[in-house]
């Protein structure tokens, strides 16, 4: 043993605290985000392994199965107007519903983050002019904006992704913008360029990193914000299109079947609401984790 | 004061011309264009096509096309609905009433109980209540909306059969105050959810705010009562930065709108704008978009001013 790890030892307890375990110890003292990371993770599983649960193919139609109310011949959760087993297709349904907010949020989030680095990085006229386009985008309810959209564009998992993602960028990339913004007068970044490091190395290494936690906190909550949109889309008729199932397309007909089969209409609802519901509280536990300053969450 | 104002209406005017290039060229740069309703039909020849692109002038260039809209636009001449040839002002001005009245409705309940429950979480933070309104809040924003109604639906006009399933009014019937407001009923309830659940949100987190600070404590101090305290320092502070929330809330609230219009067939310029995409409607499309977002801009750019206006801290420059 060499002397100086021998004078190490003494030194270990001092030690700060890791970083990693206090946000984690402060996560977990937020209950309904971690309840709903549970929630995520079971719903992925059911979305992952929705082929191999012994519920049947989702688009097998059966006449005779017609509006079978739930736990009747078979279906726990009933089966639809084409005696289609309603659990099947939730799950099916769940993989595109799930696939396209993780997806939209990546997109979004690689959007957002260039364009929010961009206006911080150049300023002036540059950050002025994509000052003035994300006035533009936000001035647009989303719904006109992204049916106006999807109505024109052959609907996919893909072209659904994408528009949403064009749609929702606007929020992480004003946030990139100010934290980049207040980071830049720092003395670390003062000390860096003194230090002679170039102006894209200070923005990769020494900004970037430090927008991690506000990304990731943005990142969880536009996934809900992009289950959400697919679903309206969906619903509305201008997004996935039957007979693959998601959520929101799983409600396209149920008001004409409310008085004979309810539970068509209620469990699709009831899965985008827990999604949804999870991915906020998620992004919530989040903030307060990753944000000691930040002591009461708004809007 | 006067050049911020100024340079306000500037900066809307800037971002409402940036708006219009985005929508027009979203519409005009889809697959087939503002023609393609007309290529769909079997009876169409090719040079019948033609001739109608010719005649709505959609074989300018682009550039030209726009110019020719924006001219219009700013003269009051919005063009004429493809579907029947109306004005698309008069289309639209057509709609504004039923989506007002919705919209109104929602965000003065809306706006009511959530203030109520925003001010009771946040005097008593951490308790059940503040719990549970929390909670509910949050799973009130992830609702989507249309399934609400939807469910609204189910249980008031289906089960219980206490209230109407859609409409304004009973068709064929005379108006009647009572009978419109029967109606209003479910459509308003549906669209108000999500905005109490904003509401009560903002008002908590700024309340938390207010009662922190030194004045709060002087007040209590000196031996003003509880609810004074409350209603008459707090609250007036803590609603200031709320005036915000009514314009920055505008784009989803006409999103709300335009879910619960088409689920409650309710006439207003959401569903105008669902049934014009059905129908390829350019020129209503084109003008419903400019229409919102005019009034989005307009919305923030008032709540600001107001919002100036009311907190003598705030400097506009």
């Amino acid at each position: 043993m060499s002397v100086a790890h021998a004078l190490d030892q003494p030194m270990a307890p001092a030690r700060p605290e890791r970083l990693s375990r206090i946000v984690l110890s402060r996560f977990l003292r937020h209950r309904p985000a971690v309840v709903s990371a549970v929630v995520i993770l079971l719903l992925g599983l059911s979305a992952a392994l929705a082929g191999h649960l012994g519920l049947g193919d989702p688009l097998h139609i059966q006449m005779s199965h017609r509006f079978a109310p739930p736990l009747a011949k078979g279906h726990l959760l009933g089966a639809d107007e084409l005696g289609r087993d309603v659990l099947s297709r939730l799950l099916h349904a769940g993989r595109i519903s799930l696939t396209v907010g993780l997806a939209a949020m990546a997109v979004t989030v690689v959007i957002g983050a260039a364009l929010g680095t961009v206006s911080a990085y150049f300023r002036g006229m540059v950050d002025a002019a994509l000052q003035r386009l994300t006035d533009a985008m936000l001035s647009f309810p989303p719904i006109y904006m992204l049916l106006a959209l999807a109505a024109f564009v052959r609907p996919s998992l893909g072209s659904m992704t994408a528009i949403i993602a064009a749609t929702s960028w606007m929020d992480i990339a004003r946030m990139v913008r100010g934290q980049m913004l207040s980071l830049r007068e720092q003395e670390f970044v003062v000390g860096a360029r003194g230090l002679g490091a170039s102006g894209a190395r200070i923005m990769a290494h020494h900004l970037l990193p430090n927008t991690v936690g506000i990304i990731a906190v943005a990142a969880t909550l536009s996934v809900a914000r992009a289950i959400l949109l697919e679903s309206y889309i969906s619903f509305l008729g201008y997004g996935i299109q039957p007979p693959l199932a998601s959520w929101g397309n799983m409600l396209n007909n149920a008001q004409s079947y409310f008085a004979s089969a309810p539970w068509v209409a209620i469990f699709p609802g009831v899965m985008i609401t827990l999604a949804v519901t999870s991915f906020n509280f998620l992004g919530d536990g989040l903030r307060d984790a990753l944000d000691p300053r930040h002591v009461e969450s708004r809007g | 004061m006067r050049q911020y104002l100024a340079r306000r209406v500037l900066q809307a005017a800037v971002v409402l011309g940036l708006v219009s290039l985005a929508g027009f060229s979203l519409l005009h740069l889809a697959p087939g264009g503002p023609a393609a309703i007309y290529a769909m039909s079997p009876t169409m020849a090719a040079e019948d096509l033609d001739r109608i692109t010719r005649e709505l002038g959609l074989d300018r260039p682009l550039h030209v096309q726009y110019l020719s809209w924006a001219r219009g636009f700013l003269t009051g001449n919005w063009g004429r609905s493809y579907r029947d040839g109306r004005l698309v002002l008069e289309v639209i001005t057509d709609r504004v009433p039923a989506t007002t009245v919705l919209m109104l409705s929602a965000f003065t309940v809306a706006v009511l109980l959530g203030l109520a429950a925003g001010i009771v979480s946040a005097v008593r933070q951490y308790s059940l209540f503040d719990h549970l309104a929390t909670s509910l809040a949050m799973v009130a924003l992830s609702i989507p909306t249309f399934w609400l109604g939807l469910m609204g639906i189910y249980v008031f006009a289906i089960l219980l059969r206490v209230l109407p399933p859609g409409n304004i009014g009973t068709v064929g019937a005379d108006f009647s105050l009572p009978d419109r407001l029967w109606h209003l009923v479910l459509p308003a309830g549906t669209l108000g959810v999500v905005m109490v659940a904003t509401w009560s949100r903002y008002t908590r987190a700024s309340m938390l705010e207010v009662i922190r600070a030194d004045y709060i404590r002087t007040a209590h101090a000196k031996g003003v009562a509880g609810g004074a305290v409350i209603f008459k320092h707090a609250l007036k502070n803590a609603l200031i930065p709320l005036v915000t929330l009514a314009g920055l809330q505008l784009p989803l609230v006409f999103s709300g709108a335009l879910v619960t219009e088409t689920i409650f067939t309710w006439p207003g310029m959401g569903r105008l704008f669902v049934d014009s995409i059905g129908y390829r409607d350019y020129p209503v499309l084109m003008g419903l978009l400019m229409f919102t977002a005019l009034l989005v801009v307009l919305g923030n750019l008032v709540a600001d001013l107001v919002y100036g206006a009311i907190d003598p801290r705030v400097r506009l420059a």
